[in-house]
């Protein structure tokens, strides 16, 4: 059922022009990106191989390609996920989903597995940039698998966020701007109280346990740090609408 | 008629904060029945309607539907109900008919009975011209039928309607009204509206509810009966003094009315023999006499406006 739910939210994104647009702004934005990093690697390359080090096309070109791709969706994230629930709320559409047999968990987790297959796509798109050079050379693939794993919880954690605040109004610009808000706290989060009491702020971080994966290492804390930082919102969001029904 | 209640409503109210939008209200629904839910706006019919789809919990007091309680049970309770809000449900961006298999998939129609399910639910609300169009492009019309069939497509037991006739043309209420009739055959429907004629055009079954109580609660059959004239109207060449008609039997009250005569009086205590027989011995000049049934417009605005002084229910 959560999967019926899922492949309809993204079906219905498509009938949208803004899904195609997002699709194509960011593939945009990140090929250039892409190649700018590729012509440098060209140009330092020779000096590379001079001082024998270890770095290599993934470490200057893919890796920053991915971290480049987190800002990127990190604003384009609540454009997308603006609509998930505010645009149902004020269409009041949302009374089909509240009225058939479903739970209120079901309805949030197909919401929310619709909207982070979605990044997943734009995720694969950009991914497919990096292969493209698997026909003039290799890559590090163990470092790019941990790259894209350390994108996807990133971006399944935006998606979190977005859909909470989603949940929260029904003006769409306002759940947008609140989500964008939410994830640059969260990214920026380490900049502030680097004094005593700070290492609680950069442990919640979300940067900081995004960067691990870009080299190359996957650990188990970052790991339960996206599970959690994705479950609260799921909760919360699910908290949200059922305050809907009972609350006053 | 069936006897098995399918809607069972015990002791329900609702606060907005402090505001008690429903007061206690009580009352059941059986299989082949259609309910009238009557009252101004602002009422609590709505609400009402929202407790019962589950859309809204009730702050005290529980629902049954087909046996189960929609606070402990509400997959099966949910499954029993179909629920057309004030406001079509649709996505203006989905085509008739993708909006009404992401529908029957929403209420676990198996996949295979999906596509009959979709054409039976067409074909009753008179769309099957329209399936592949838009539903942003439709009119209001055929968006309120889209909004109806999405309400039966699972063929529930119960169907609520909340103003299902609200913004129509005068064609396409009847149509919906005929529509009603031919569900409350073998639903049971509730429909809300503050349209009378409509209650007592496809109703067997009134409910008026005023400032969240319930203040009447009877059959349509019944209702007439109260109905029944308990006023004349007349009109003289030689208006009598007022003082002469009142002082018959039976009469409660007379009030002129430009040239006429309302006279109500005690049902049962039928003065109009008398009255005939008094103005053609005075010379009144009798010449019109109307018997006036008291419409559902006059119960309506009379327990509105004074809900302690129900005598009907």
């Amino acid at each position: 059922m959560i999967l019926t739910l899922a492949r309809y939210e993204l079906r219905r994104l498509f009938l949208s022009p803004l899904a195609w647009s997002i699709l194509a702004v960011v593939q945009l934005i990140l090929a250039f990106m892409f190649l700018s990093n590729l012509e440098y690697y060209q140009v330092i390359q020779a000096r590379l191989t001079g001082m024998g080090g270890g770095e290599g096309v993934t470490e200057i070109v893919v890796m920053p390609l991915l971290g480049n791709a987190a800002v990127v969706l990190l604003l384009v994230t609540p454009l997308i996920s603006m609509r998930l629930v505010s645009e149902e709320r004020r269409n009041k559409t949302l009374s089909l989903l509240l009225s058939a047999p479903l739970s209120m968990a079901e309805i949030v987790l197909g919401k929310y597995l619709g909207l982070t297959a979605f990044l997943w796509l734009v995720l694969a798109m950009v991914a497919l940039m990096p292969l493209s050079l698997l026909a003039g050379g290799s890559l590090d693939y163990g470092m790019f698998a941990a790259g894209l794993l350390g994108l996807a919880l990133l971006l399944a954690g935006f998606a979190a966020v977005g859909l909470f605040m989603s949940t929260l109004t029904q003006h769409q610009t306002v759940a947008a701007v609140g989500s964008f808000g939410v994830l640059l706290i969260f990214w920026i989060l380490d900049w502030a109280g680097r004094g005593a009491g700070g290492g609680v702020l950069a442990y919640l971080a979300l940067l900081n346990h995004y960067e691990p994966f870009l080299r190359g290492q996957v650990d188990t804390r970052d790991l339960a740090y996206h599970a959690l930082f994705i479950a609260t919102f799921l909760v919360l969001s699910v908290r949200r609408l059922d305050m809907d029904r009972l609350g006053g | 008629m069936s006897e098995e209640v399918l809607v069972q409503v015990d002791g329900v109210s609702r606060f907005y904060g402090t505001l008690q939008a429903v007061k206690n209200i009580s009352f059941g629904i059986r299989q082949g029945q259609v309910l009238g839910f009557l009252g101004p706006n602002g009422a609590g019919k709505t609400t009402t309607m929202q407790i019962l789809t589950g859309n809204l919990a009730p702050s005290t007091g529980s629902v049954r539907v087909a046996g189960h309680d929609l606070l402990e049970e509400p997959r099966a309770a949910k499954a029993a109900i179909g629920y057309l809000p004030e406001q079509p449900p649709v996505y203006r961006d989905m085509t008739v008919d993708e909006y009404l298999d992401y529908c029957a998939a929403l209420n676990r129609i198996p996949r295979r009975e999906r596509l009959a399910a979709r054409e039976r639910a067409k074909q009753r609300c008179g769309l099957t011209d329209v399936g592949r169009r838009l539903i942003g492009n439709l009119s209001k019309g055929y968006q309120q039928r889209v909004g109806l069939a999405q309400a039966i497509i699972h063929v529930p037991p119960v169907i609520i309607l909340d103003e299902p006739t609200a913004g129509l043309d005068p064609i396409q209420i009847r149509e919906i009204r005929h529509l009603i009739r031919e569900l409350g055959r073998d639903h049971g429907v509730i429909l809300s509206t503050h349209i009378l004629s409509e209650v007592q055009s496809t109703c067997d079954w009134v409910q008026i509810i005023n400032k969240g109580e319930l203040v009447l609660n009877d059959s349509i059959d019944r209702l007439s009966d109260h109905m029944q004239s308990a006023a004349l109207s007349v009109a003289f060449r030689q208006p009598p003094d007022v003082g002469q008609i009142a002082g018959l039997a039976g009469v409660k009250s007379v009030e002129p009315a430009d040239g006429r005569y309302d006279i109500y009086f005690d049902s049962g205590q039928d003065p109009t023999d008398a009255l005939v027989r008094l103005a053609v011995e005075r010379g009144w000049g009798l010449v019109e006499l109307v018997p006036r049934r008291a419409s559902l417009e006059d119960i309506f605005v009379q327990l509105t406006r004074e809900p302690a002084a129900g005598g009907d229910t």
